[in-house]
């Protein structure tokens, strides 16, 4: 523990070694490309594949009645929502899937793909959101029996009754609407699989991009148990997966129609997609709309808040959210601050945009949560001329009174906000930097600092709250030693980059004294590994992490009885020091762990259970809450509205640390994702339902040049109640990041009289404020 | 209307029949299987296939099979030597310069031939140096370490600290 161990997958990643899925070929491997509509809204009138079908390589193109044939041609999403895996008659969105053609090499496919004719009569779509609730707007779900609107669902928590009270009475309350932009993951690998269908055996092995490998085999088996798919009968491969951020949880139409066509014809069929394909088409992120409001004192006591959403989920609810919370984690939008009024109400509706709602790098809708509190916090802050900073330490929940309640039910394990924003402001010489904007301020230089002092939520969850269509959200372990001392450990959950490999030997390590290299950590086969929810929204450490843990401690019970056997001695007598027991007072008399693990196979104690290997399924008791306070220095051209952010400090507390290289890293790449979207990204489409950026070329993923310099730091505040005190720290900064960066230009163009723009903040939306504003 | 093409590939000579169409990644990937040459778009934005051609980095995206007739052809399966890993694949995994891997290789080659030209390039230099090149995990910070702990090191000079600065 807290050992900047150099990675143990790296080795293959750097010599070309990786195995990511579409690595994969196999014998006799067809290959399938997708035909997706041009349209937003419209009525399929025919679907024509012959002269696809006589392009030399293409063995045949699958429409959605030919799936309707064995009921395949609907799918259930991860909120009990019902998507089409091929469409019989409409398309909702555009770069919906309408036919896929299979072909024995991938430009066949593509060839085949540009001949198939497909006859559309073109409907008026919705896509603003706001009318989509309209009395007239078109009944878009006609496929929902007795469906009358395009409202999903409603959600509240709080006290609105209260909350009311207290904003007609406060003395200050101020106000914002804002836009969450709907973004895109966008890892650098896309989505993909090679369904193996073996006709012989019955068997389906299924090797795709999936981010909850076991998850997907009891989805798999849900959809396809009726044509004799059982559970059994299927095996999940999840090689290494180029980036995944939430994006690979759902299941995507392509997965499903490339195991129908592999059950169909008894061949591997690989689908692998393109960039383009893959920010059209697959799970959006975000796209909430807040209205978000503060109440406080003049002197700047924080007294209430009040939210109100509206969630633009597309066409179907498509998120990947625990099922008893379809805003997921929102309510964690009281923020790091100490006040007990809140009411926060959500509605949620279908568009015709691409479906999702996925929790990208996100304890599911923290990251909206957090810009909605941080943003309104500063604003708070600007309306009673305070500084942000101030402010913030004044209603900062205090570190003796965690755990603490929150508004909205939530119980924050431990924290220390005060520490932590301090620290953030001693590296950056905060009121040094003060100083200098002042300075700038009257030479009519554009300066800013921008804080954001979040509370995270991950690692879910608690059985009694959270599942998974049913499945509870526990996450599982399993460790074997074999007799010469090394071990194998296997995982529910799967790396995408984290470094498990490395970060769960640590731990095991920790536990058992057996060296971190000599622990084999696997993921990402369902046959081998025991059932877990998978590895998103920083719930690893927290669970499965947790989970190998307690298994190790149970293996270091069962070697105090070998050793007291060995020793001859009661096992009171023994003392434990990581590698080895001895007894009390004689540290010569000892057995080394790899003694005792010999001993289990080769010499055990009469009646005890030979072997050395320990499972465990670790449902956690409560939430852990990471927390962290960023600050954003930014300096911008008044003239063309230029934005360059000069520094980024991030002070993270994630509890205990087990390996802070590791740690940091995800710092730094959390934090590139957190300066997209609020500087570069958003998927922009035009009333017709187009989507306006939907390749690389237009939709801004941040490179090396537009990254700033990160510099990081850390705080920790151990939970109490995880047994190694971790608490998960992926997704803090894409959370933390975007209001510290929107807070920083707003504080610059504060003078003018600005108080919120939407993220993505780009220069022409500066220059057009600063103009809006008469400055010239 | 297949044509022969003979490519040197790490070294090693092919001739094979492509199709005149086909790009010089699928040729890398599919008919050599070496597949640790990634594709991450299909507009010549990311850099995951990057490949020297004749030393220079291009997207292997781009280039037909073709166009790599007669020519050689390095990936990042033949940068490690029978005496251990390049310098560069070291800083990477020295640093932290990946989490998934999945830019690495095409980072790497990128990173080779930008060294080769300047072997002792600033931070600004390594960043608008890899500027075609897109990572989705690391935010960079770690990536430009690597590049500058590989130029020390091909300098013959003493190679920075790769603790991490993380107070
Ligand atoms: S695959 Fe993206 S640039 Fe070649
Ligand atoms: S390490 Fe994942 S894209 Fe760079």
């Amino acid at each position: 523990m807290g050992h900047s161990l150099k990675r143990k997958e790296d080795a293959r990643f750097i010599q070309g070694k990786g195995h990511y899925v579409d690595d994969i070929q196999l014998p006799g491997m067809l290959h399938m490309d997708i035909v997706r509509s041009p349209y937003a809204y419209a009525k399929i009138k025919s679907i024509n594949a012959e002269e696809a079908l006589k392009i030399p390589g293409v063995v045949a193109v699958v429409t959605g009645k030919d799936l309707e044939k064995y009921n395949l041609h609907w799918m259930p999403t991860l909120m009990s929502d019902t998507q089409m895996v091929l469409p019989t008659d409409t398309v909702m969105y555009q770069a919906q899937e309408v036919a896929a053609v299979i072909a024995t090499d991938r430009y066949a496919a593509r060839d085949g793909k540009e001949a198939v004719m497909v006859e559309y009569e073109p409907m008026k779509p919705v896509i603003d959101p706001y009318k989509s609730l309209a009395p007239d707007a078109p009944v878009l779900r006609t496929d929902k029996e007795g469906k009358k609107d395009n409202h999903i669902w409603h959600w509240e928590v709080g006290d609105k009754e209260a909350t009311e009270k207290l904003f007609s009475e406060a003395e200050v309350v101020v106000k914002e609407q804002m836009h969450i932009p709907r973004i895109h993951v966008a890892s650098i690998e896309t989505c993909g699989c090679v369904a193996d269908y073996d006709k012989i055996n019955n068997h389906l092995t299924m090797y795709m991009t999936t981010q909850a490998p076991h998850a997907i085999r009891t989805v798999i088996a849900l959809v396809a148990g009726h044509v004799g798919l059982t559970e059994e009968k299927i095996r999940v491969i999840s090689p290494d997966i180029g980036g995944g951020f939430g994006g690979k949880v759902p299941v995507y139409p392509g997965y499903v129609i490339a195991i129908a066509v592999s059950f169909l014809v008894g061949k591997p069929v690989k689908w692998v997609e393109d960039r383009s394909e893959n920010l059209q088409a697959d799970s959006f992120a975000r796209d909430y709309h807040i209205t978000v409001e503060m109440a406080g004192t003049k002197a700047g006591k924080i007294l209430g808040t009040r939210f109100k959403i509206l969630a633009d989920h597309g066409y179907t609810d498509a998120a990947a959210n625990p099922s008893k919370f379809p805003t997921g984690m929102f309510s964690i939008g009281t923020g790091s601050y100490d006040y007990q009024t809140t009411f926060m109400e959500a509605d949620a509706v279908y568009t015709n945009k691409p479906p999702g709602g996925v929790a990208y790098r996100c304890s599911f809708r923290v990251t909206e949560a957090v810009h909605a509190i941080e943003r309104i916090t500063d604003r708070f802050a600007f309306e009673i001329g305070k500084d942000p900073a101030a402010l913030r330490m004044e209603n900062f929940i205090k570190k003796e009174d965690f755990p603490w309640k929150s508004p909205t039910g939530w119980e924050y394990d431990s924290g220390d906000y005060h520490a932590g924003l301090k620290l953030a402001m001693d590296t950056v010489g905060y009121d040094e930097l003060r100083k200098e904007q002042a300075e700038k301020r009257k030479r009519g230089e554009l300066m800013g600092i921008g804080i954001s002092t979040f509370t995270e939520i991950v690692g879910a969850g608690p059985s009694k709250d959270f599942d998974i269509l049913g499945i509870k959200m526990f996450d599982s372990a399993e460790i074997r030693v074999h007799p010469t001392g090394k071990a194998i450990a296997r995982f529910g959950t799967k790396s995408q980059g984290q470094g498990h490999e490395t970060t769960y030997a640590q731990i095991i390590a920790e536990e058992l004294g057996i060296p971190a290299e000599n622990i084999q950590v696997e993921e990402g086969d369902t046959d081998t590994a025991p059932y877990g929810l998978g590895t998103y929204a920083s719930r690893s450490t927290p669970t499965a992490g947790a989970a190998a843990a307690v298994a190790a401690r149970k293996l270091r019970d069962k070697a105090r009885k070998i050793a007291a056997y060995l020793l001859e001695v009661s096992e009171d007598d023994l003392e434990w020091e990581p590698g080895k027991f001895f007894v009390k007072g004689a540290p010569e008399k000892a057995k080394t762990i790899q003694e005792i693990v010999f001993a289990a196979y080769t010499n055990h104690p009469q009646g005890m259970e030979a072997g050395f290997e320990a499972t465990h399924y670790y449902d956690p008791p409560n939430l852990t809450f990471p927390s962290g306070a960023y600050i954003c220095i930014v300096d911008i051209d008044k003239e063309t509205g230029e934005i360059k952010v000069r520094r980024f400090v991030a002070i993270d507390d994630c509890g205990n640390i087990i390996n802070p290289m590791i740690v940091q890293g995800q710092v730094h790449g959390g934090l590139t994702q957190g300066i997209a979207p609020a500087m570069y990204e958003e998927l922009i489409y035009d009333e017709d339902g187009n989507i306006l950026n939907g390749t690389f070329m237009d939709y801004l993923v941040p490179t090396a040049v537009e990254s700033p310099s990160w510099e990081t730091g850390h705080t920790v505040t151990p939970s109490p109640h995880h047994p190694i005190g971790a608490k998960g720290v992926g997704e803090s900064p894409t959370v933390g990041a975007p209001p510290a960066i929107a807070n920083a230009i707003v504080d610059a163009l504060s003078p003018y009289g600005i108080t919120h723009l939407d993220i993505p903040i780009t220069p022409f939306k500066v220059w057009k404020a600063l103009r809006e504003k008469g400055v010239n | 209307m297949k044509k022969e093409i003979t490519i040197s590939v790490n070294g090693e000579k092919h001739t094979l029949e492509v199709e005149p169409r086909t790009l010089l990644v699928h040729v890398i990937r599919e008919h050599l299987r070496l597949t640790g040459t990634h594709i991450g778009c299909d507009t010549s934005s990311c850099g995951a296939c990057t490949v020297l051609l004749n030393g220079k980095s291009v997207k292997s995206c781009t280039i037909l099979a073709v166009q790599a007739n007669g020519k050689e052809v390095s990936t990042v399966e033949g940068m490690a030597t029978a005496d251990g890993l390049h310098p560069l694949q070291e800083g990477f995994k020295e640093n932290h310069g990946l989490h998934c891997g999945f830019c690495t290789p095409g980072m790497l080659m990128r990173a080779a031939e930008l060294l080769e030209n300047n072997p002792n390039p600033t931070e600004e230099e390594i960043r608008w140096g890899i500027s075609g090149n897109l990572c989705r995990c690391t935010g960079y910070n770690n990536i430009v370490k690597a590049i500058q702990y590989a130029g020390a090191k091909m300098r013959g000079e003493e190679t920075p600290s790769t603790e991490p600065e993380f107070v």
